[in-house]
């Protein structure tokens, strides 16, 4: 086991030279200065160019700052933000909690719902279920997600005015943030009706985050659950005397879920390409709108080390993965 | 000897036709995939005939009528089936307009994905060692980043515009098949038949293009379907952010970026675009999904 | 009264092409303590109609029986929920590929365990006592180490060990062995098999050992029944059987064996077992018999007792019984 995940480790490490050689050379590849360009429409007086070129060091050869990056990496410096002028790193935490709020929200939905769907469908294969569950599953799959938010905003908030518009929690709570996750902090505030609005503006970018996640994971559990259900070690647990409940939940549950584990695992790239619309649609404020919002305003400082700071968390949440791969699959684990 | 050289064309044919119908008795079990078909060849005829379907020119602005609504609704104009938009276009002449842009970014987004993914990853696989280790290093790489986020920057670098959109979604969607091929390539460079070509003297070319690329081509055509629907799905999530397509376009996802400040008072400029988005893509997925019970019996998973 | 009592039973499986009768209008009984062989040639429903029994078929099955009684209990009749406490208890079944039949992802140990908790509902600690005297029982060096065991760490003759003392966990009745040893090496196949023999005796259970293999019956069996296309074609004594075979089937396999053969060629039997779409009117061997005569290809009769219930016009040695 340790084997294998200093393996898995090892072969991480030129994918994450990779990546920084592609943040890197990001800034390099705009066309025209890049002084000028962050300088914008104002213009930049002959001396201050100057000042600049030498403060980020352009003016020397590139594989000199490409090392100069890389140690302002390691030494955690990951430059400023042009707009706020707050280091890029900081203003990445203090909104990546939003972030992974609404990440986790959506793939607990998606594991909650697609694997039972899953499993339902496979073990009444064929059946009106079975036929309605997968044909809901490939409409979610071929969803194009920025217009179902917006189409549950027209009815739920609209139409029916059950949920709000956007944001994280109603303007009236104001509260110290703790933790980050809205959830928490407003449990912990104690103010009343505090909790119930962080539901109420969770709910809808949750929904509209977990759509195409649920409809991957409840087709994979289909047809992993189909695959397995026709092995040998299922007949005999059932030749045991077991009752379906036990075969299907346990000896088949257990086979079925490690591919079913991959596509999570897979899913969390979607899941942030999802948040930069999703966070567009609902104006939820994490990483994916602060993105979204640095690429129009072209503080590239941000795009360039927000870019390699997902990245790196996409690599992590990969990794770890795997490892549990290992663990629910004994075959991997004693390799 | 003139007998063989007369034979062995009108044997491929019937060859060729044999396999055509087997595929096709496949294909044709998913009753999912015949409707996907018919919706995708629908979808083709009104995106070519575009120009004769549609009712009016899709940026023909009539002042007169903004905001008018589906003819069904109160206050609806039998002029405008669908209704118009916020500066008086006709929604229906823009989707049908728009089907054109769909399927055009889908064809050059995966042609191009698909050309380059299928070479390089041909290369890698032929050649292995040093090639091999490099070119899949830098794939290994595109695909650390989300990709609309990747296909995002690069239009940020590149400028906003359709062209753009379709370059960087290519880029993101190769190295799909570049894994795909090299796979392939490896699992097939292995066998008998290969190796008796390279003895027979076939050149790396020759057997690269003629030899194993024909026997690894299903795995990479349900690939390609996929990326069909993916390239469709992105770059009308490109327009939608302002980074695709630009306005007067009526490209969908265009429409709907233009569309989302009327949301609480026009139902129908929202809602009519990703319906169109969304119909084009389920069509090919079920398409897709017939694709791979008939390729790619190994694959089967519906 | 016997144990098992078979009568009539048809299994058919819905395909593409209609229905195919796998199993036609078979008989099985089977006393207590005996050892009863089924033979065959791949395709000829021997599993099939064991599965039938234990309910393990898929869903597009259709099993019909006249009667289908278990140790004074009808199948046919009870709940599936009853039927579940009879099998892996009372009536026990092994397969023919020992590694794909313990599953993968749990330790022997769980699996092992997983029989004693539901039938004898023992807790912890009496699971782990019990489970170690069973892996003693059938030869596995160590068995406390190998509680901890997932399949893929041992070799394919401890797995069909493991599945043996899975099956005799609930202290089985009838224990049915669906070609144990088929996928195994030649030098474990009879490690195996004399196993199965002396646990048989030992435990005084009834043994329904499914095999195409007449060197197996020939060591194990007592009372042997011959299959062929779904149908029951002998059924007698397994030394009658060998000295004289009866249905021109059972002779031609016997002839097949290479210990019997003479000459420098191994006799075999032309042909295949019939299929879905090339089922013959008559006597379903007569394609591939070599005595077949013209009323073969009409109605079959089921031969005596003394004739080894041997289903067919025209029995072979029928001067030396009769």
């Amino acid at each position: 086991m340790i084997g294998f995940l200093l393996k898995r480790i090892l072969l991480l490490i030129p994918t994450f030279i990779g990546i920084t050689i592609v943040s890197f050379g990001f800034v390099r590849v705009l066309p025209g200065d890049p002084v000028l360009l962050m300088a914008g429409e104002r213009g930049i007086t002959e001396e201050r160019y100057a000042a600049l070129l030498a403060e980020f060091g352009y003016n020397r050869p590139m594989w000199q700052q490409y090392l100069e990056y890389l140690k302002d990496l390691l030494h955690g410096d990951f430059g400023n933000s042009l707009v706020t002028k707050q280091p890029v790193l900081s203003e990445f935490f203090t909104l990546f909690p939003a972030t992974v709020e609404l990440a986790l929200c959506a793939i607990v939905l998606a594991i909650v719902i697609g694997i039972p769907a899953g499993i339902i469908a496979a073990t009444k294969r064929g059946s009106f279920i079975d036929q309605s569950i997968m044909g809901t599953a490939l409409v979610g799959y071929s969803m194009p997600i920025f217009w179902w938010g917006l189409l549950l905003i027209i009815v739920f908030s609209g139409t029916l005015g059950w949920t709000p518009v956007s944001g994280r929690i109603s303007l009236l709570y104001f509260f110290e943030q703790k933790t980050g996750f809205m959830l928490i902090d407003s449990l912990l505030s104690g103010q009343k009706g505090a909790f119930a609005s962080a539901v109420q503006h969770l709910i809808l970018p949750t929904i509209v985050l977990a759509t195409i996640p649920l409809a991957v994971i409840a087709r994979q559990t289909r047809s992993a659950m189909l695959e397995v259900l026709g092995e040998d070690y299922v007949r005999t647990a059932r030749a045991k005397g077991l009752s379906a409940r036990l075969v299907v939940g346990v000896h088949a549950l257990r086979n079925a879920m490690i591919p079913v584990i991959t596509v999570i695992g897979l899913s969390v790239g979607t899941l942030l390409a999802g948040a930069i619309l999703t966070e567009t649609i609902f104006s939820w404020p994490g990483i994916g709108k602060w993105m979204i919002d640095s690429i129009s305003r072209r503080d590239y400082p941000v795009v360039q080390s927000g870019l390699l700071l997902i990245a790196a968390i996409i690599m992590i949440v990969n990794l770890l993965v795997d490892i549990t791969y290992g663990l629910i699959n004994p075959r991997i684990r004693h390799q | 000897m003139s007998d063989t050289t007369n034979q062995t064309p009108k044997k491929e044919t019937s060859m060729r036709r044999r396999m055509l119908a087997e595929f096709w008795f496949y294909f044709s079990e998913n009753k999912g995939a015949v409707v996907g078909l018919a919706l995708m060849v629908l979808l083709v005829f009104i995106a070519i005939f575009a120009p004769i379907v549609a009712p009016h020119d899709p940026i023909q602005q009539y002042r007169d009528a903004l905001l008018v609504p589906p003819v069904w609704q109160d206050g609806g104009d039998w002029r405008f089936l669908l209704g118009t938009d916020a500066v008086g276009r006709d929604m229906l002449s823009r989707l049908i307009y728009g089907a054109r842009f769909s399927l055009f970014i889908g064809v050059v987004v995966v042609g191009l994905a698909l050309l380059g993914g299928v070479t390089v990853g041909l290369i890698a696989g032929y050649y292995r060692g040093a090639v091999d280790t490099v070119i899949m290093r830098i794939m290994d790489v595109i695909l650390a980043f989300p990709s609309l986020l990747l296909a995002l920057v690069m239009v940020a670098i590149l400028g906003p515009g359709l062209l753009n959109a379709m370059i960087a979604i290519a880029i993101v969607l190769q190295p799909h098949f570049v894994r795909l091929t090299r796979a392939a390539v490896l699992n097939e460079l292995n066998r008998d038949y290969v190796t008796s070509a390279r003895v027979a003297g076939a050149s790396p070319f020759y057997l690269m293009t003629r030899t194993i690329l024909p026997n690894c081509l299903g795995p990479v055509i349900v690939q390609a379907t996929l990326s069909f629907s993916n390239a469709i799905l992105d770059a009308a999530a490109l327009g939608f952010l302002g980074m695709g397509a630009q306005p007067p376009t009526p490209e969908w996802g265009t429409m709907l970026a233009e569309a989302r400040e009327f949301i609480l008072r026009a139902w129908w400029v929202v809602t009519f675009p990703g319906l169109a988005i969304l119909i084009t893509v389920l069509a090919i997925n079920l398409m897709g999904d017939g694709l791979r019970d008939a390729l790619d019996p190994k694959l089967k998973r519906s | 009264m016997g144990l098992l009592d078979i009568r009539n039973l048809s299994v058919d499986f819905q395909t593409a092409g209609g229905l195919f009768r796998a199993v036609d209008g078979v008989d099985i009984q089977c006393e207590r303590g005996e050892i009863l062989s089924i033979v065959g040639e791949s395709g000829s429903g021997k599993s099939v109609s064991m599965l039938a029994m234990m309910g393990l078929l898929p869903w597009t099955a259709k099993i019909t029986a006249e009667k289908m009684e278990f140790d004074g209990k009808d199948l046919t009749k009870i709940t599936k929920r009853e039927r579940r406490k009879i099998i892996g208890k009372d009536m026990a079944m092994i397969f023919q590929e020992p590694i794909s039949s313990l599953n993968p992802c749990f330790t022997v140990g769980f699996q092992l365990g997983e029989s004693l908790k539901l039938h004898l509902g023992m807790n912890r600690a009496e699971r782990k006592k019990r489970s170690i005297e069973l892996l003693e029982m059938v030869g596995i060096p160590a068995p406390e180490t190998r509680l901890s065991a997932f399949p893929h760490q041992l070799s394919g003759g401890m797995n069909q060990r493991v599945m043996i003392a899975m099956a005799l966990s609930g202290d089985p009745k009838l224990l049915i062995a669906d070609e144990p040893t088929t996928a195994l090496d030649v030098t474990i196949q009879a490690q195996i098999l004399d196993l199965l023999v002396s646990l048989q005796k030992e435990k005084e259970m009834a043994l329904i050992l499914i095999t195409h293999d007449m060197g197996v019956v020939a060591e194990t069996a007592e009372r042997v029944q011959v299959q062929y296309a779904g149908q029951r074609v002998e059924e007698q004594h397994v030394t009658g059987l060998f000295t004289d075979p009866h249905h021109p089937y059972t002779s031609a396999l016997l002839n097949a064996l290479p210990e019997r053969a003479v000459g420098r060629k191994l006799p075999s039997i032309p042909g295949v077992v019939p299929g879905q779409y090339d089922r013959p009117t008559g006597c379903l061997f007569a394609p591939r018999c070599a005595h077949v005569q013209d009323d073969c290809h009409g109605v079959v009769t089921r031969q005596s007792d003394a004739l080894g219930n041997a289903l067919c016009n025209h029995p072979l040695n029928a001067e030396v019984t009769a």
